[in-house]
């Protein structure tokens, strides 16, 4: 015990002594695991070897915890980070707060006109970039070819949630393993409610109306809460309401889905053969409308920002520069595929033939990001951006109430009717607090 | 009817039920170390795979290529053993004072301690992160280790308070009319004595400091981040990980594992002292 004692007591002194000296600019990044950072910090060597006065330390974060982390950070001055990793719900409002700095030095060569104008223009205040777009995403329909095939069902144009419904009747086969559809029913703003809001802008609703006034009192909500919880309650898989996007991903690759409608990115694990059992029985379409397709499927962006605290905004921006460049595309294809390029951030990827070659779902993702627009996102006039939330800062609060309540109707333990009054409710009285109205 | 344990048949029965606890508080650890040999796609398969799969050690080295374990591992170790080491300085000098010069207020105090335990620590994160903030203490091993130490103090002053309490009065003024001072009464005379509850009450506080999650996650970025860091990095939003956060899962213990094994009779010994009386 002595020695263990007097090993941990000189490991404290050394402690004090160690990792200290540093004379290079070191950067601390801040962000998710996901494959395609995991493939950036791989990359990095090709940035120090161009850049030796900069080093790179990585901070990889759950994405909760990450979220939590890096705005306690910035909301305190707390400099901890000089990248963040943060998506397109925050971009806009921790600008308008000044927590951000605008990247005005990306480099000639960058290429800012090249980046996707939806994505650009989530990332944008007072026409100035605030993050740089590391890779992007939609939602879009994940189908089982060779299901549809001998059901005898075609698809000829983009689907309606009533047919979407009708082929999962068809489709379902809990005794064979196989489900009609699986959907994202975990309660959170990422999840679950992503989805549900894309089909309540399918339906003609919207969060909120002018007067910032919610809105799930509504007939629009009530539609598509109803087919939400008859479609993934009637025919998806038993205990729908744990289910995010890995555990659908889990299912899909097992081919226990017939269809799965969730974010476009999963379209290069569902073909992955190493990952997937099904990889050459996916077919893509677009995910489906209701009374309108605008705002039927979601935008998203995991963006690469600098908090205002930095201070080494020079080095990080030529980090930026280099991470979300067309040269960094090359280069990921030169060393892992084309297939594997962060994809959804820039228009010229989309014109390459090599990678629309090597992508089988490159077409359909683009045709999704393309056609997600922030601004009209829904039928009536909104007052707020964002298709599958609304970027101002009471909405995560909101986002993630009324996500429980939507997953509770899904679970039979309320009625659709209650969980929309009680969602109206509770979100009224936020708004209401923070002084909407 | 009553069971007899003492005949064979009570004693197989005994030996079975003991097993299928000790087995059922084992499996998640076996289940965790199973699923770090497999590959992705056999991490999720249902029904599960139990042995029958394809072994791999690529989720291990695809991790020690990723993150620098033993830097996480070195951390864990000084930010526990740090605060442990510190805690028992102040825990059995307050221990001391409770169980052998009790006032009127002793219980109340002990009681008003732990309570402190019982606020939920993200009621205090954000005047903390500020206070770190401005000491310059965010990400530093001497910053956590005074959070974790003053964190599991009070339970460290509760179990010497109780194992102090079982030693006779009578002994410690023995040695003071003996003529031992102060500091020699404690070192010489009550330590030596309350040798299995210091230990336990050591062991337990190490493995509650490795274990911390949630200041170690909040409070560090890179240089002082602990195994509790390095495991959740391996969590991810999109795509499949159940069998790498495994691999991250099976090394994040396996330190505290080998320590609990080979200190588990003083633990246990440390842990049921005084339970029956």
């Amino acid at each position: 015990m002595k020695h263990i004692m007097g090993a941990a007591f000189c490991a404290l002194l050394a402690s004090g002594v160690a990792f200290g000296a540093n004379a290079e600019t070191k950067l601390t990044i801040a962000t998710v695991n996901n494959g395609d950072m995991i493939r950036m910090q791989k990359l990095t060597d090709d940035f120090t070897s161009k850049n030796p006065d900069i080093s790179l330390e990585w901070v990889t974060l759950e994405e909760n915890t990450l979220r939590q982390r890096v705005t306690t950070d910035i909301a305190t001055d707390g400099g901890q980070y000089d990248i963040m990793t943060i998506g397109t719900y925050e971009a806009p409002i921790w600008a308008k707060k000044g927590w951000l700095a605008p990247l005005e030095n990306l480099g000639a060569d960058y290429d800012v006109d090249d980046i996707m104008p939806a994505i650009r223009s989530a990332l944008s205040n007072d026409g100035k970039l605030y993050a740089a777009p590391f890779y992007a995403e939609s939602s879009m329909m994940m189908y089982r070819k060779d299901l549809f095939e001998k059901a005898g069902i075609e698809i000829n144009g983009r689907l309606t949630w009533d047919q979407t419904l009708d082929i999962a009747k068809k489709l379902h086969d809990p005794a064979n393993g196989v489900y009609g559809i699986c959907l994202r029913g975990k309660a959170g703003w990422g999840e679950n409610m992503a989805l549900i809001t894309t089909m309540g802008n399918a339906y003609g609703a919207r969060l909120f109306n002018e007067e910032w006034k919610p809105e799930f009192d509504g007939q629009e909500w009530k539609d598509a809460l109803s087919m939400y919880v008859d479609i993934l309650g009637n025919y998806g898989p038993p205990g729908a309401t744990s289910n995010g996007f890995n555990e659908n991903l889990s299912l899909f690759n097992a081919g226990k889905c017939a269809m799965w409608i969730d974010a476009t990115v999963a379209a290069s694990f569902v073909t992955n053969p190493k990952e997937s059992k099904v990889a050459d029985k996916v077919g893509f379409t677009e995910a489906p409308c209701a009374v309108t397709c605008t705002g039927a499927n979601w935008l998203w962006a995991w963006n690469l920002a600098i908090p205002a605290s930095s201070k080494k905004t020079q080095a990080a921006e030529k980090f930026i520069s280099w991470a979300t460049s067309k040269s960094y595309i090359e280069l990921v294809a030169s060393k892992d595929g084309w297939a594997n390029v962060p994809p959804g951030t820039r228009m010229s990827l989309y014109q390459n033939q090599k990678y629309l070659d090597a992508a089988p779902f490159a077409i359909k993702t683009l045709a999704a990001i393309d056609s997600a627009d922030p601004i009209n996102s829904t039928l009536k006039p909104k007052p707020y951006v964002g298709v599958q939330f609304a970027a101002i800062p009471e909405f995560q609060g909101i986002g993630t109430v009324v996500g429980q309540q939507f997953s509770a109707a899904l679970a039979g333990q309320i009625s659709v009717d209650q969980a929309l009054q009680n969602a109206q409710q509770s979100t009224d009285r936020t708004m209401q607090k923070a002084g909407y109205y | 009817m009553e069971t007899n344990f003492k005949s064979p048949t009570g004693k197989i029965a005994y030996s079975v039920f003991a097993w299928i606890v000790g087995l059922a508080i084992f499996f998640p650890i076996l289940w965790m170390a199973l699923t770090s040999f497999k590959s992705e796609i056999d991490a999720v398969n249902m029904p599960p795979l139990f042995f029958d799969f394809n072994w791999t050690l690529e989720n291990y080295t695809g991790i020690l290529e990723q993150s620098n374990y033993f830097k996480f591992a070195m951390n864990s170790i000084i930010l526990s053993f740090g605060s442990t080491i510190i805690g028992l300085v102040f825990a059995v000098t307050c221990a001391w004072a409770m169980a052998f010069n009790p006032t009127k207020r002793t219980k109340d105090t002990l009681l008003w301690m732990l309570s402190t335990k019982m606020m939920p620590p993200v009621g205090v994160l954000v005047p903390i992160y500020l206070m770190f903030r401005d000491w310059g203490l965010l990400d530093s091993r001497f910053g956590l280790i005074m959070v974790l130490f003053l964190m599991n103090l009070p339970i460290m002053v509760w179990m010497l308070y109780t194992y102090f309490k079982e030693i006779p009065k009578d002994i410690l003024e023995a040695a003071r009319m003996d003529g031992a001072t102060l500091p020699k009464e404690i070192f010489f005379v009550l330590l030596p004595m309350a040798v299995p509850g210091i230990a336990s009450t050591m062991l337990l506080n190490i493995i509650l400091a490795w274990n911390e999650a949630f200041w170690t996650l909040n409070l560090t970025t890179s240089d002082a981040a602990p195994l509790t860091a390095f495991i959740a990095s391996y969590s991810s939003p999109e795509g499949l990980f159940w069998a790498k956060l495994s691999a991250a899962s099976t090394l994040a213990v396996a330190p505290i594992l080998v320590v609990g094994w080979f200190s588990q009779k003083q633990l246990v010994r440390g842990l049921t002292f005084g339970a029956v009386k």
